[in-house]
């Protein structure tokens, strides 16, 4: 561990003295004991203790977003702290343009979904459980450190497990059992993974230091060493600490693919770790053959639940892949690109297929998460600039708009005490700034151009047809998809004549629309303005291509390469996106 | 001891006169502190005359282990001392290093935590006698015994010290069959297993000429042995005794039956420290002794583990009696210990000390809880009974989460990083295999604490208006300490590791 000079690498943005990441993953927890503290006499206190640490964690990541500096490709605010020494093991936190976005969205949502939901009993654990997740999920998107973000990573699961099984819907003992197990089965391969993975550096580099050894050796011949060779000497002949830092495993690329044949048996040990990463990954993002957990956990959470499993827990899968799969493991993650995006596909069409099929309206916005996130993994495997980009502002709007599904759906539900479709009519006509605002959230799912979903959407197959053209092809097939059963749903659930039971359905309140304002605004400026997201995502996006170019095969299509383009490409691609997709969209829409 | 040990060499041609061994008895003294309180505990209670003396007994009883502790630390400072170090004493058949010394502070502790238990439901069951702590202070001083022993005759011996005051513990329910039963099957297949382990011992003598673990490292070192067939029908006997100690599978049979016959409080005993002598047992003869012969016993380890990794856990989810689950879970949880051992390193030894130290505090205070959840007649342990706990009792049933949280090895706990560093062993010895073998029997035994959980929380009270249960004292304080090891030494395991580190086994000369 050498955190002085991993420090002096990247320490030139960090604001010294205020360590802001850590106070981000700090407030919400001491919310959470905060909640617990709440004397029972006084359980109307809860609710405002909970959204007051929310909110305040909130401010904490919008200045967070406002002192970052544009254009830099490295780590900010980046804290280095040991932790357990023996084992070099570090609280080691920081963002770049990658993370920063989530680490917004996931402080944003959660106020969001704190006041647009109520328990239906117990609220002291109710938010309690619910600041420890927004805890552990800011945990793992500022990890800098391995062992640190798997235990982030982990932490996770407990309180969403109580969420679902304590505050959630008939099944939900069963969703929230299958949520646990699946996403620990995935993340077992992991922990040995990230074990392995210290080992392996930290043998690299005794390797290393011997070979430099013997070479001074070999140069003296014999002579007397000059002090500082033998200072160099000493210090080679140290021990070589563990280390589970994430940036120093990588830029070091001690763990190389070195493997040329396609056969398990003679793989390399890069691949083996880079498959017990993703297994951990593909489970939480999730894609398919694995993502059964994934509708059951969404239909049976709590409104809240599902905002944050869907706007927050499901991107830690994606994040995971691309900072743990990609930046760790470039060679291999090259190697395995194929087979993911293939998974992202398939995932988009499968999740589309099966979305239709729903009669429940939560369980088909669920599935809709799938397909959704299909996208995510296409892009993300692409590599290229505008596919990474596209993932990950596409991260921020399935966030965005599904989060906001969820609420809507959630509100339909308390209201009608059913989810099911078929029970659903005509509520446009007696609620018709509800159906308005359905609408909007909708199309900015179905990747209208004008709202967030396109951008990303756009971007993605942009990106991923530069390097897997036909993938692209399959994938924008689904887009058409997603309008068919959003669009279908949408008119099922409020078109046609109010029936008796529907005509009690009440509009929007004023505090509902205030809680889904904010998201409002994000789709509709995210869809008109991506610049601010795009320009700080861009320098972080271009730095890990460039990484994965310099330690792999991997060669960047010529088109996609970034120096051959005029520098405001993207915004101005974004600009033209929109003539060129419309067609596309406009045919969707119909 | 040296005695057999020099019938091995030929005689001298002029006999000197014989020496008696070396005594240190400082090094002797956490033991002494051990037995002597028995003993006082033993004659006071035939001149109390008070039934409500049990308080007194308990209190007495912590006292005894905090004064086994405190007898460690100079020990300890003695051994860390880069001038003194480990050594050896009685003749060579003691060994004092930081392994021993770890051990035996597990085993205190684990003394002090059943007796805070055992208190309570004495009074509750009318049981009050002194016989329970005394037994416990035996078997302790058994267990210490066994960890410090530099000599298979002396391991016997604790083992025998440490067993058969637990056979009498688990029979100590005098109104209840189940507990007679209990106590009738662990001594018939303990005997059985102690059996096997003295004709191992026999069998070593026979291949070595010494049951000193000295002088078979020695002999090992210095010997090519072409013809080991003793030796090693020997070692496979004494695993399998000690693998009966420490309920690896396929020597677990007795466990659940025992588990959850035997009155709770004495489980929690039996669980923490008569396990962790065991493997103190276990690491001593297998890690120090045969060193030499790792290729063999490694691949025997290595199937014993995964064994009992699997069995532990698929048998446990599939149990509704929450002491027979967690019997089983503590099946899973030795075959960790097995991964640790199995790498025969001083890692894979620190990593088996760090999880038994973490493991005794997590079982002790989950029987703890179970005790409590008993209830009057010691009956109520089927997961039935811990239906909708959180409504009517959401302390207990909130530690009790902690402790089973912890047990599947949720991070920020003790049992993460038990399982971690266990983990780093098998991976840095190049048992990669093993560790992923060992986690996915962790996933499968999370299901069965999970099960728990959604007892405890998502589920209704069966019956309504069930007297709230009241939390004595006593128990209260040993739960307090449970949790909050669990809880601290789950975000600064440093301490503890380090500790753990510090305490490699050795096995020095007498001096």
């Amino acid at each position: 561990m050498i955190p002085g000079l991993l420090a002096s690498q990247n320490a030139g943005h960090s604001a010294p003295g205020f360590d802001v990441l850590t106070a981000l993953v700090l407030v919400p927890a001491v919310g959470a004991l905060l909640v617990v503290l709440v004397p029972r006499a006084r359980a109307e206190l809860l609710r405002g203790v909970a959204v007051l640490a929310a909110a305040a964690t909130g401010a904490l990541a919008l200045w967070l977003l406002a002192a970052f500096e544009v254009g830099e490709a490295g780590y900010q605010f980046e804290t280095n702290r040991e932790w357990i020494s023996d084992f070099g093991i570090a609280w080691h936190v920081g963002v770049d343009g990658i993370s920063l976005f989530l680490v917004v969205l996931t402080a944003l949502l959660f106020p969001i979904a704190i006041l647009g939901a109520t328990p239906a009993h117990d609220p002291k654990p109710y938010y309690a459980w619910l600041l420890l997740l927004e805890a552990g999920c800011l945990g793992v998107f500022v990890a800098l450190d391995l062992f640190m973000f798997f235990v982030m990573f982990e932490i996770v699961l407990v309180p969403m497990y109580f969420l679902i099984g304590g505050w959630g819907y008939g099944n939900r003992v069963y969703a929230a059992l299958k949520f646990f197990l699946f996403t620990m089965f995935g993340s077992i391969f992991m922990l040995v993974g990230i074990v392995a993975t210290a080992f392996l550096h930290r043998d690299a580099v005794e390797d290393a230091n011997r070979a430099e050894r013997q070479e001074i050796l070999a140069e003296l011949e014999g002579e007397e060493p000059t002090p500082a060779e033998e200072a160099r000497i000493a210090e080679l002949e140290a021990d070589v600490p563990l280390t589970f830092d994430v940036v120093e495993i990588a830029e070091s690329r001690t763990i190389v693919d070195d493997s040329e044949s396609a056969n398990p048996v003679d793989w390399s040990a890069a691949r083996w770790l880079f498959l017990a990463f993703a297994i951990a990954f593909a489970v939480k993002v999730p894609l398919f053959p694995v993502h059964t957990w994934l509708p059951d956990a969404h239909t049976e959470a709590p409104t809240a639940g599902s905002v944050i499993l869907a706007g927050v827990l499901l991107k830690l899968g994606t994040y995971g892949l691309l900072r743990f799969g990609l930046y760790l493991f470039p060679d291999a993650a090259n190697f395995f690109a194929p087979t993911l995006v293939t998974l992202g596909v398939i995932g988009i069409i499968y999740g589309a297929i099966v979305a239709a099929m729903q009669r429940d309206l939560k369980r088909l916005v669920a599935y809709s998460s799938v397909a959704h996130l299909g996208f995510i993994v296409l892009g993300t495997f692409a590599i290229t600039s505008q596919g990474l980009q596209g993932g990950l502002l596409q991260n921020i709007n399935h966030g965005l708009s599904t989060g906001a599904l969820f609420l809507l759906v959630g509100m339909i539900s308390d209201r009608r005490h059913t989810r099911e479709i078929a029970a659903l009519r005509g509520l446009q006509k007696v609620a018709p700034v509800f159906a308005a605002v359905f609408t909007v959230v909708m199309l900015s799912s179905i990747g209208l151009p004008g709202l967030n979903g396109f951008v990303g959407e756009f971007l993605v197959l942009v990106g991923s047809f530069l390097t897997r053209r036909w993938w692209a092809v399959v994938a924008a097939a689904g887009v058409i998809l997603a309008a068919l059963y959003l669009l279908w749903a949408y008119q099922r659930v409020f078109h046609g004549e109010v029936d008796e039971d529907n005509r009690g359905f009440a509009e929007l309140t004023w505090r509902e629309g205030a809680v889904l304002a904010p998201l409002l605004a994000l789709i509709v400026f995210l869809g008109v303005y991506p610049k601010p997201v795009l320009e700080r995502m861009q320098p972080a996006v271009d730095r890990l291509i460039e990484h994965v170019e310099g330690n792999s095969d991997f060669v960047s299509p010529e088109v996609g390469r970034r120096g051959e383009q005029p520098a405001d490409e993207d915004d101005a691609g974004g600009a033209e996106a929109a003539d060129a997709g419309a067609d596309e969209h406009a045919e969707a829409g119909k | 001891m040296a005695v057999f040990g020099s019938l091995s060499q030929p005689l001298p041609a002029d006999p000197t006169p014989v020496e008696t061994p070396s005594v240190d008895w400082a090094a002797a003294a956490p033991l002494l502190v051990l037995v002597g309180g028995a003993l006082v505990l033993m004659l006071w209670s035939s001149f109390v005359r008070s039934r409500r003396a049990t308080h007194l007994y308990t209190a007495f009883t912590c006292l005894v282990a905090v004064g086994a502790i405190g007898a460690v630390v100079p020990l300890w400072r003695e051994v860390q001392d880069a001038d003194r170090g480990p050594f050896s004493t009685f003749g060579g058949a003691v060994g004092v290093d930081g392994f021993s010394l770890f051990m035996t502070v597990v085993i205190a502790v684990a003394v002090a935590l059943a007796a805070l238990f055992i208190d309570d439901y004495l009074r509750r069951e009318q049981l009050e006698s002194v016989e329970p702590f005394v037994l416990v202070l035996l078997s302790a001083a058994g267990g210490v015994i066994m960890s410090q022993a530099n000599d298979l005759i002396v391991l016997f011996l604790g083992l025998e010290i440490l067993s058969i005051a637990v056979y009498v513990l688990a029979a100590s329910h005098r109104r209840r069959v189940t507990s007679q039963e209990a106590g009738v099957k662990y001594f018939v297949l303990g005997a059985f297993s102690s059996a096997f382990f003295l004709y191992g011992i026999a069998l070593v003598y026979g291949g070595t000429g010494t049951t000193n673990l000295i002088e078979i490292l020695e002999y090992f070192s210095t010997t090519v042995v072409t013809d080991d067939g003793l030796v090693l029908a020997g070692l496979a006997l004494m695993l399998v005794g000690l693998g009966f100690k420490v309920a690896a599978v396929p020597f677990h049979f007795w466990t659940p039956d025992v588990y959850q016959g035997s009155p709770t409080p004495m489980v929690t005993w039996m669980a923490s420290g008569v396990k962790a002598a065991g493997f103190a047992g276990l690491i001593r003869v297998l890690v120090l002794a045969f060193d030499a012969y790792a290729v063999d016993w490694q691949p025997i380890v290595f199937a014993l583990a995964v064994a009992t990794l699997f069995v532990g856990a698929v048998l446990a989810v599939v149990q509704t009696d929450v002491k027979r689950m967690m019997a089983y879970s503590s099946i899973n949880h030795a075959g960790f210990v097995l991964v640790g051992v199995q790498a025969a390193t001083d890692q894979g030894v620190e990593a088996a000390l760090f999880y038994l130290a973490a493991y005794t505090f997590l079982i002790a205070g989950t029987f703890g809880v179970i005790t409590l959840v008993g209830r009057r007649g010691d009956g109520h342990h089927r997961l039935d009974d811990y239906r909708g706990l959180a409504r009517t009792q959401p302390g207990l049933a909130l530690v009790l989460t902690l402790f089973l949280l912890a047990q599947a090895g949720v991070p920020l706990t003790s049992g993460f990083f038990a399982k971690f560093y266990v983990i780093v062993a098998a991976v840095d010895a190049g048992s990669t295999v093993l560790a992923v073998v060992a986690m996915l029997s962790s996933v499968i035994s999370a299901y069965l604490y999970l099960r728990i959980t959604v007892s405890l929380y998502m589920s209704d009270p069966t019956e309504e208006g069930a007297p709230r249960l009241r939390v004595p004292v006593a128990a209260g304080i040993a739960l307090a300490l449970c949790v909050a090891v669990t809880l601290v030494a789950g975000v600064w395991p440093g301490s503890i590791a380090e500790t753990a580190r510090d305490a490699v086994p050795v096995l020095a000369a007498v001096g």
